[in-house]
């Protein structure tokens, strides 16, 4: 039965994990330690308690975890494999890119990996080069995986479940700045829906600010500020971004004759580029030139003064919806 | 000593692999098969012994690419082998395999790879599973020497050995890393020594003797299905062709082919049946049976439709 509960994002990844614990008995849940620690987040609290072997922590190897929830999705478990950092995953890329997303395919669908990764990512301030990085245009880029980011509480709990019950392998990248950051409603219990959809976060008729992950937090403040200014901006929250929900895209492009993709991956080669060619590709006229919003062309540095002034502000988004809009 | 009966059987198996890779370098050199083919002649052993101490209806093997002895221990047809090597819609995995990442789950085979030792942590995975679903299953990962420096076979032989997985970890130590001798890649070329910093029990084994490969993995699948976890086997072998059709060989010193010639497993196996009475004539009739089964599987093959390009999108996602 569906039930509405105060929670922090953190807690309703954790309600995720439960249902489908409780509703799934094939489901495992493994990583570095999430079991008795609780995960280095707190997210998995209680689950070793409850689940008993079915939650367990994991050596320090990536592609043991990644490899072994790979081989144990193909004889119908539903591994939920914790990879700690998003980072931590390029240890192991060879478990997802060469082998994840090829089990179907290469079988013609007589084998099949239905396997979920759950990780995290993004700068927080003090966070160091390795463990700053947004990297969803890496798996977006494969065909066979599946890749999300949720950025409100509600979708913490929706989009992992939906991974959860997919019968592909899906990467879910939540992000650490969201997981103690105040408490929401969110409604527990409801249907698990199919994978793939974009949200409307905001609605407004000047300009389509397409957007995923924590940064839409900053996407919906700068188009609050702007509202005052007359600018009425569209926030729509791609949330998946393999499968891309390009039909929602169009149409709001469509009523608003103008686009700007706001991402904190780096804006080279990242899904941003990718929105836009799209977009050219589908003739849509806009009335000024669609812009990018990503990390510069450098590394994340650990200060945060010099960290802030490579991930996209509140301020450079404005600044960008504005000129767009003005232009 | 095993039943004469039995090690018929094992010479007629092997004696099907090795025909099998004579045709594939035949259409490899007629241009029917393209691109880079690693054959297993020599190494036959290892794949028949091993596929006879399991039972495939519910154990799982993942070998490394050089995998078509594994698949054709495992049971599967040599035509639909062969159209799988030659691009046909007939292919075991409708030409999307190829012969370096074949797979064929109905009979056991879970994906051969080649990611040089990728399917060790899957194979561990697959016996995590078998923990959980009471199937009493037992995967087998199989790789060359030069695999043994992997990463990923180190961190599957540490996860499996701490959670007591029921996995056999084969090494196929045919002395080469590729075109490099593994002893100077390793300062300790008794490979499964290393079983010991695991945790679990390693043995090196003839691995040009398909009965002693048998003997071995059994005691390790009872070992594992009891619940005792992982097994490290070495079974030492010779490569007699190169690491890919066309590689010349030239790192191979003087000698060592002749050698590796004058102990492959199916000239061995040949010798000792004769030694136990069998007429020469019986050995000749299942070669010829053989032979004329390899003949006829790659001639249907070759007829066969080629994979139809209007279904490359299929079977991507669910």
């Amino acid at each position: 039965m569906p039930e509405t509960k105060n929670l922090s994002y953190a807690e309703s990844v954790n309600a995720a994990l439960r249902r489908a614990l409780a509703e799934r008995p094939e489901a495992l849940l493994f990583g570095e330690d999430v079991a008795a620690p609780g995960g280095v987040f707190g997210v998995t609290k209680g689950l070793r308690r409850e689940f008993g072997d079915r939650v367990f922590d994991t050596p320090i190897s990536e592609s043991a975890i990644l490899g072994g929830a790979v081989g144990a999705a193909m004889f119908g478990r539903r591994p939920i494999a914790e990879i700690m950092w998003a980072d931590f995953s390029l240890v192991a890329l060879d478990q997802l890119v060469n082998q994840a997303a090829n089990v179907r395919y290469v079988s013609r669908g007589s084998l099949s990996a239905p396997l979920t990764v759950r990780t995290q990512q993004g700068n927080a301030p003090g966070a160091c080069a390795q463990h700053s990085q947004s990297l969803e245009a890496f798996f977006a880029h494969v065909p066979g995986l599946r890749v999300c980011l949720p950025a409100t509480h509600q979708d913490a709990y929706d989009l992992l479940l939906s991974a959860i019950w997919c019968n592909d392998p899906v990467i879910v990248i939540e992000n650490r700045t969201l997981y103690h950051a105040g408490k929401q409603q969110v409604q527990l219990g409801g249907d698990v829906q199919p994978v793939g959809g974009a949200a409307v976060r905001r609605p407004g008729r000047d300009v389509t600010v397409l957007t995923w992950g924590a940064l839409q937090h900053r996407v919906l403040e700068a188009a609050g500020r702007l509202a005052g200014d007359g600018i009425e901006a569209e926030v729509l929250d791609a949330r998946w971004v393999r499968p891309l929900d390009l039909e929602a895209v169009l149409a709001s492009v469509r009523r608003t004759g103008r686009l700007v993709v706001a991402h904190e991956a780096h804006t080279v080669g990242g899904v941003g580029g990718e929105v836009l060619a799209a977009v050219a590709e589908a003739g849509l006229p806009l009335r000024c030139p669609p812009v990018r919003i990503g990390a510069p062309d450098t590394r994340i540095p650990a200060a945060p003064g010099l960290a802030a002034a490579v991930i996209p502000s509140t301020e450079v988004i404005a600044e960008a919806i504005t000129k767009s809009v003005r232009a | 000593m095993p039943e004469t009966a039995a090690l018929l059987a094992h010479l007629e198996s092997m004696r099907r692999i090795r025909s099998f890779e004579e045709e594939v370098t035949r259409l490899r050199a007629t241009g029917d098969i393209v691109g880079s083919v690693h054959l297993c002649n020599g190494q036959e052993a290892i794949y028949v012994g091993a596929c006879a101490a399991l039972d495939l209806s519910r154990d799982a093997v993942f070998p490394t690419y050089r995998g078509h002895g594994w698949t054709l221990a495992c049971g599967a047809p040599p035509h639909a082998l062969f159209a799988e090597l030659l691009g046909r819609a007939t292919g075991i995995n409708g030409g999307r395999g190829g012969s370096a990442y074949l797979s064929a789950p109905e009979y056991g085979m879970y994906g051969e790879n080649s990611i040089v030792g990728a399917g060790a942590p899957i194979a561990a995975g697959a016996a995590l599973a078998a923990t959980f679903d009471g199937s009493g299953r037992v995967a087998l990962a199989a790789f060359g020497d030069g695999a043994m420096n992997q990463g990923a076979v180190h961190e599957a032989m540490n996860f499996a050995a701490v959670r007591a997985l029921p996995v056999i970890f084969l090494v196929e130590n045919n002395h080469y890393s590729e075109l490099t001798p593994i002893a100077d890649m390793v300062r300790v070329d008794r490979l499964f020594k290393r079983a010991s910093a695991y945790g679990m029990p390693g043995a090196r084994i003839d691995g040009n003797d398909p009965e002693a490969v048998r003997q071995a993995v059994a005691e390790a699948v009872r070992r594992a299905r009891s619940g005792a976890g992982p097994v490290l086997l070495e079974a030492m072998t010779q490569r007699i062709v190169g690491h890919y059709i066309g590689d010349a060989q030239h790192y191979r010193p003087s000698g060592d082919l002749d050698a590796a010639l004058a102990a492959e497993p199916i000239g061995r196996l040949a010798r000792e049946l004769l030694g136990l009475g069998v007429a020469q004539s019986e050995l000749d009739e299942l070669e010829a049976r053989v032979a004329r089964e390899i003949a006829d599987a790659s001639a249907r093959a070759l007829a066969d439709p080629v994979a139809d390009p209007t279904t490359v999108l299929e079977h991507l996602y669910a």
